[in-house]
């Protein structure tokens, strides 16, 4: 126990001691709640449409002004021609031209057909496609009221109409920051857990002072708890600047208990640690640490449904991230974070993470050697 | 020059000696590439959804029954009473719970107007709001079947997607992918490449070996230009041949694009390694300083016009923006040099400044 102790005490002074750890322990919390949270934005705010009124009637000025109103673009007015609107799309300078065609408002009055021309930059087509959603809903919204005057016999069936109200629990207006941020609070634990301590015995390897704590009397597994511990340590403290962050700048919601995220995210740093201790039983440089850190990290973290729903994914991407940590705490932390969850709610998601965390720890003992 | 070649003989060993990491290098791209197209994709497939009927009558059956038919939902359950949503919720069993309430068909037929309440779990939103679309597209869409003969306003919009007709989400990835890639391997593999010499201690040994300077830091850039250009070749190739991301302009711009773009990542490499004493700087530098921007504020995932204005600013500093501007213009829209000059211009004048800032930092002694 006092060898641990004493192993303890040599840990934090060298992490403390390097004057770049310590800043980045405190500094990486905020830089990834800020830059990362405000970056990460799927949500569409003020698109640049341009919008060409070819039919100048009342009916078509109101749906302008209706565009201009709109939170989700911002609206310029053109007449041009044809080629210049297409150059316009091509140099980048707007993402959307909707062209109200002549006869607009006559047509729609007498029952005929008409379509708005929206043409897309759809290099991005994710961006494309909510657009067009949008444009579609603003261009409903505002002419659905209207009935045509002509066919009075039509006029006498009056449609049955089914209208659905969605209600959205646990994050009723649709916040993006709070969805990505939980995501972001995965990333900053996983990257404690992982690389720093990854680095973190790779330099030793590489300096040659690992040398001689193998010829001391230390045990295998006071070695590894020695490592473990500063950085789980540092990993739940990260954790709860982050969040407290995230809180205080976003109003990000916890309304599950403190303790159960505790326990997860206890569970998931003991399994992060475990991995990045396992990847520097492999490696004998920084470089070649990093890159398979860089590998694996980039792999976990795109298949664990941080961006995109797990269950949107193909069946063998499921079945992967069944073996996917990641995926467990990114699963849990959101839900207790928005929804409250308890341990009894997600009793599969801790014992698969009980079953990593011992798994990890035990692989990396056995796996560190002190003979070469 | 005999003695530059050996060199770099020696710098070609060093990386080659290192079997694993050239393998990760070439694999990064490939399963990047291979995970976003395949698995990172923003659309609902079988969403999972709960039914909550009140109303039990041919109307809310023939709705269920189109749901449950249609591709992106899958109906797991049917409810009982309000107090089971919560659980279903908290346990992720569901992301939607249809409500029907009592007397459904009755007050269509009679009211002419029916209700659904959709209730979502909105802790992931895009998600949640994609289900209502499509939940109340499928409702309105059986009540159109019922309403054949009655007058409603026919106006359509008409989208044109130009340049990605079929909305491939390769075009956006391919190039994003090539940046990364180009940046991690020049950038990064570089400046911890000389840094660790610095480290290590055997750059003191270099120095006063009768090698100039500059054929020193061309000798450990030159090899992973090399390295580099075979990654990004093989990135468009793959793009090309199994997601169909078309080369619309001409190769040798496109070429002379990517050799710009990896000029100016080495350059940055080159001042990172000054900057930087210990590897675990550098590392921190470029992993901060390149990597997440590359990703994150150079419109590879997230559009840069979404973003708070500050960071909008602050994406016109990083390269890889003007890059992959420049790289999509001539791959996906087919423009010539005339329309990227300036993508090009802003990727030299960075090259220029970190190469000077290196030059004026360079110390042939050691401190």
């Amino acid at each position: 126990m006092r060898t641990l102790l004493i192993l303890l005490r040599k840990e934090f002074l060298q992490i403390f001691r390097n004057r770049f750890m310590l800043p980045l322990i405190f500094v990486l919390p905020f830089v990834q709640t800020l830059i990362l949270v405000y970056a990460a934005t799927l949500e569409l705010k003020n698109a640049d449409i341009v919008i060409v009124d070819q039919d100048h009637s009342i009916m078509s000025q109101t749906l302008c002004s209706k565009f201009e109103a709109s939170p989700f673009f911002s609206v310029e007015f053109q007449n041009s021609n044809y080629d210049k609107l297409d150059r316009l799309l091509l140099t980048e300078e707007t993402k959307a031209v909707l062209v109200i065609p002549e006869n607009f408002e006559n047509d729609l009055r007498s029952g005929i057909k008409t379509s708005l021309q929206l043409n897309l930059n759809a290099i991005d087509g994710q961006s494309a496609g909510l657009i067009n959603i949008y444009v579609g809903q603003t261009v409903m919204s505002q002419l659905s009221s209207l009935k045509p005057f002509a066919n009075k016999s039509q006029l006498m069936i009056m449609p049955a109409s089914i209208d659905s109200h969605p209600r959205f629990w646990y994050n009723p207006t649709l916040n993006f920051k709070h969805y990505m941020l939980p995501g972001i609070l995965t990333i900053l634990v996983s990257m404690i857990g992982i690389f720093l301590t990854a680095l973190n015995i790779v330099r030793e390897k590489e300096m040659g002072t690992i040398e001689q704590i193998n010829v001391t009397p230390i045990k295998k597994w006071q070695f590894i708890a020695g490592k473990l511990l500063p950085f789980w340590i540092i990993g739940i403290f990260d954790l709860a600047l982050g969040l407290g962050v995230g809180m205080l700048l976003f109003d990000m919601p916890f309304v599950g208990s403190p303790l159960t995220l505790l326990v997860f995210a206890g569970l998931y740093l003991i399994t992060a640690i475990g991995l990045g201790l396992l990847v520097s039983d492999f490696a004998s440089t920084i470089q070649q640490a990093m890159f398979t850190m860089f590998f694996f990290f980039l792999i976990f973290v795109l298949m664990c449904g941080m961006f995109t729903a797990v269950e949107s994914m193909p069946h063998w991407a499921q079945v992967f991230n069944k073996f996917n940590p990641m995926y467990y705490f990114m699963l849990t932390i959101r839900s207790v974070l928005l929804k409250g969850s308890q341990i009894k709610d997600m009793l599969f998601e801790l014992f698969a993470l009980l079953i990593y965390s011992v798994l990890s720890i035990s692989v990396a003992v056995w796996q560190y050697k002190k003979i070469k | 020059m005999k003695r530059f070649v050996a060199f770099l003989s020696k710098e070609f060993l060093h990386i080659f000696r290192d079997v694993r990491t050239i393998m990760i290098l070439f694999l990064i791209p490939v399963f990047q590439i291979l995970i976003f197209g395949y698995v990172i994709k923003n659309e609902v497939k079988d969403a999972k959804v709960a039914v909550l009927d009140k109303s039990n009558d041919i109307m809310t059956a023939g709705i269920i029954n189109k749901m449950d038919a249609a591709n992106d939902i899958e109906i797991v359950g049917l409810l009982n009473s309000y107090d089971e949503i919560e659980h279903y919720f908290k346990s992720n069993k569901v992301k939607a719970v249809v409500v029907f309430q009592e007397d459904f068909a009755n007050d269509y037929t009679r009211e002419k107007k029916a209700e659904i309440q959709i209730i979502l779990d909105a802790s992931e939103p895009n998600l949640a709001n994609l289900l209502s679309s499509y939940i109340s597209a499928i409702s309105k869409e059986y009540a159109a079947e019922r309403n054949i003969g009655a007058s409603q306003i026919k106006v359509s919009v008409e989208p044109r997607m130009l340049f990605n007709e079929n909305l491939n989400s390769a075009y956006m990835f391919v190039p994003g992918t090539m940046a990364l890639i180009l940046m991690v391997i020049t950038a990064l593999m570089s400046s911890i490449s000389i840094v660790r010499e610095k480290e290590i201690g055997t750059m003191e040994v270099l120095l006063v070996s009768p090698l100039r300077p500059i054929q020193i830091i061309l000798g450990k850039l030159v090899p992973y230009a090399i390295l580099s250009i075979i990654n990004a070749i093989s990135v468009i190739v793959i793009g090309n041949i199994v997601f169909g991301v078309p080369i619309l302009g001409n190769p040798l711009v496109l070429l002379l694009v990517s050799f710009t773009f990896i000029l100016m990542a080495l350059s940055l490499g080159l001042f990172i390694s000054t900057v930087a004493k210990t590897q675990h700087v550098a590392m921190f530098i470029s992993m901060f300083g390149l990597l997440m921007p590359t990703m994150l504020l150079s419109g590879f995932i997230f559009p840069i016009e979404n973003m708070p204005i500050a960071l909008q600013y602050f994406s016109k500093i990083v390269p890889a923006k003007y890059f992959l501007l420049a790289i999509k213009s001539v791959m996906l829209k087919g423009l010539g040099l005339s329309y990227i000059w300036k993508e090009l211009l802003v990727l030299l004048g960075m090259t220029a400044s970190f190469i000077l800032i290196s030059v004026k930092k360079f110390k042939v002694r050691l401190d």
